[in-house]
């Protein structure tokens, strides 16, 4: 029964990331709506046992973070921080404010707020890095610029999970200082040893064999991951530097092993999210979740329009930079999961849930007619 | 050597571009997985790709020696060596030039510039250590040896500027 069931699920994903794909969508919100569906109070209800999916969608969660590491050497991360840090830190205080003024207006706990920041904060780098080359804008001059920043919020991620995870555990102020300074010093040691040792780590892990190169890659970033969970870092982390720490042909090989793998597994914990989400409890929190995507579509735009204006671009490029990096996706996931089984509000989820299904949705589409949207800015004046 | 701006793009590779003397910008995207991107921007809105070209490696080379190639034939065009401080040139003789159908000891050819005839071409084949009787014809091509000053000497009187 358990076969079927899953089989039935990842089947379905299938057809649905494939007719995603003929309509030039990222498979994300395909993979809500499924989750949607069939999970609490949808259409079938829970009825399979949780167990081993719940152990794949962690899984999943470490391999999306370990292959975004993977597409950064240490090298472009420094570069991007050097030359873009400045609109990196517009990124964050345009997109992470109206999260957490938001949740403080509905109420909500600091903690919740914190998330709700993080949630509206991030782009889906996977969402804009396939819009940026299906629309084969790769090769354009604010594609360099959007990249930056898409780098830096990763990097705010590496420092902000294990803050996060600090933070929902619900410690109390002094011993949650504590453990954050703890949290915070672990990450940044990792990160250094990642970006200095990172050459040797990868010589270590090169194999003729894909097998034993799969095997050890996914097995060192497993139990780093597991490593940095017991140290109450987030696993995620762990598993981001050990993408980064490798470089040269081990990554580029380890890239191709394991995106198969990651994709099987995060499809699962996608779902998974969206399970737990009953369909009635989105009514309610539409309002919010439309108010926040509204806003996250204009500061986004803003962010991309003032760092291509530091670049000297074109008011068409800026426009195409903010559309470009207005999508959400598997990272606000990731923070909203990181709220299962606390304290925090269970309003998170499917708020989330919804704003991303929004954003991911109108992303990728606006990005597309970047182009007529400034035509009708300019005809405007 | 045109003014060739390299750009990182993290996680994808790196791009090279330039503008031509006519205003386009051309480039190459460099995956990280080996794959070129071949690049033409767009005249009236220079931060956006008009085309972009998917090339393999194989693909790539060729194109490479396509562009290559048409560069050598353009140096071939007006070949001149310089052999330790002399000159090789092969000038073509004009029909009313200075010199045209006299023989190479009545124009004194050696005594006036100081630049040795070492053979002339014409269209049935070449004359290699031409002698004192032989004509400058106008259309044929000789080939002189000497200092710089002395082709440019010869130059001027073998041909009409």
């Amino acid at each position: 029964m358990v076969f079927i069931e899953i089989g039935l699920i990842l089947f379905g994903l299938g057809l649905l990331a494939r007719l995603s794909e003929r309509i030039g969508l990222s498979p994300i919100p395909a993979y809500l709506i499924v989750g949607l569906a069939f999970g609490s109070g949808g259409f079938i209800g829970p009825s399979l046992s949780t167990e081993f999916l719940d152990v794949a969608a962690e899984i999943g969660v470490v391999l999306l973070l370990f292959t975004l590491g993977l597409e950064y050497t240490p090298r472009e991360l420094s570069h991007g921080l050097r030359t873009n840090a400045a609109s990196g830190l517009v990124d964050l205080l345009l997109n992470a404010t109206p999260g957490v003024l938001l949740a403080l207006v509905l109420g909500w706990s600091i903690p919740t707020a914190v998330l709700l920041g993080g949630i509206t904060y991030i782009s889906s780098s996977g969402v804009v890095a396939k819009v940026l080359r299906d629309l084969q804008r790769l090769g354009n001059r604010e594609t360099p610029v959007i990249l930056s920043i898409l780098v830096i919020e990763d990097l705010v991620m590496a420092l902000y999970l294990p803050v996060v995870a600090v933070m929902i555990a619900g410690s109390d102020l002094q011993a949650g200082a504590l453990a954050v300074t703890i949290a915070l010093a672990i990450a940044g040691l990792l990160l250094i040893v990642a970006i200095r040792y990172g050459h040797r780590i990868s010589r270590a892990m090169n194999s003729k064999s894909d097998e034993s190169l799969l095997l050890g890659v996914v097995g060192l970033t497993l139990v780093i991951a597991g490593i940095a969970q017991e140290l109450d870092v987030s696993a995620a982390v762990g598993a981001f530097l050990v993408g980064i720490s490798l470089s040269g042909p081990v990554q580029e090989r380890a890239s191709s092993l394991i995106e198969p793998l990651r994709d099987l597994f995060a499809g699962i914990f996608f779902v998974l999210f969206a399970f737990r989400i009953d369909p009635t409890s989105m009514p309610p929190v539409l309002l919010p979740a439309l108010i926040l995507a509204v806003i996250g579509i204009m500061t986004k735009m803003a962010t991309g329009w003032l760092a291509g204006r530091r670049h000297g671009f074109a008011p068409r490029a800026r426009i195409r930079a903010g559309t470009a990096l207005v999508a959400r996706g598997e990272f606000s996931i990731v923070i909203a999961g990181l709220s299962v089984g606390t304290a925090i509000d269970p309003r998170l989820l499917p708020l989330t849930a919804t704003y991303v299904l929004i954003l991911a949705v109108s992303g990728p589409v606006l990005t597309r007619f970047a182009d007529n949207l400034s035509g009708v800015f300019t005809r405007g004046r | 050597m045109a003014d060739v701006q390299e750009t990182h793009l993290p996680g994808i590779g790196v791009r090279f571009d330039f503008p031509t003397s006519t205003g386009t910008r051309v480039g190459v995207l460099i995956h990280k997985t080996g794959r070129r991107e071949l690049l033409v921007y767009r005249h009236d809105d220079p931060d956006e790709c008009a085309i972009s070209v998917d090339l393999d490696n194989d693909e790539a080379r060729t194109l490479a020696e396509m562009l290559g190639a048409s560069r050598i034939i353009e140096q071939l065009d007006n070949l001149r060596q310089e052999v330790e401080g002399l000159l090789i040139d092969w000038i073509t003789i004009d029909e009313n030039s200075e010199w045209a159908n006299r023989t190479l000891s009545d124009a004194a050819v050696h005594t006036q510039t100081g630049v040795s005839i070492v053979a002339i071409v014409t269209a049935n084949g070449s004359i290699a250590a031409p002698g004192a009787n032989d004509v400058l014809r106008p259309g044929t091509t000789v080939v002189a040896v000497g200092i710089a000053e002395g082709i440019r000497n010869l130059t001027a009187r073998l041909r009409i500027n």
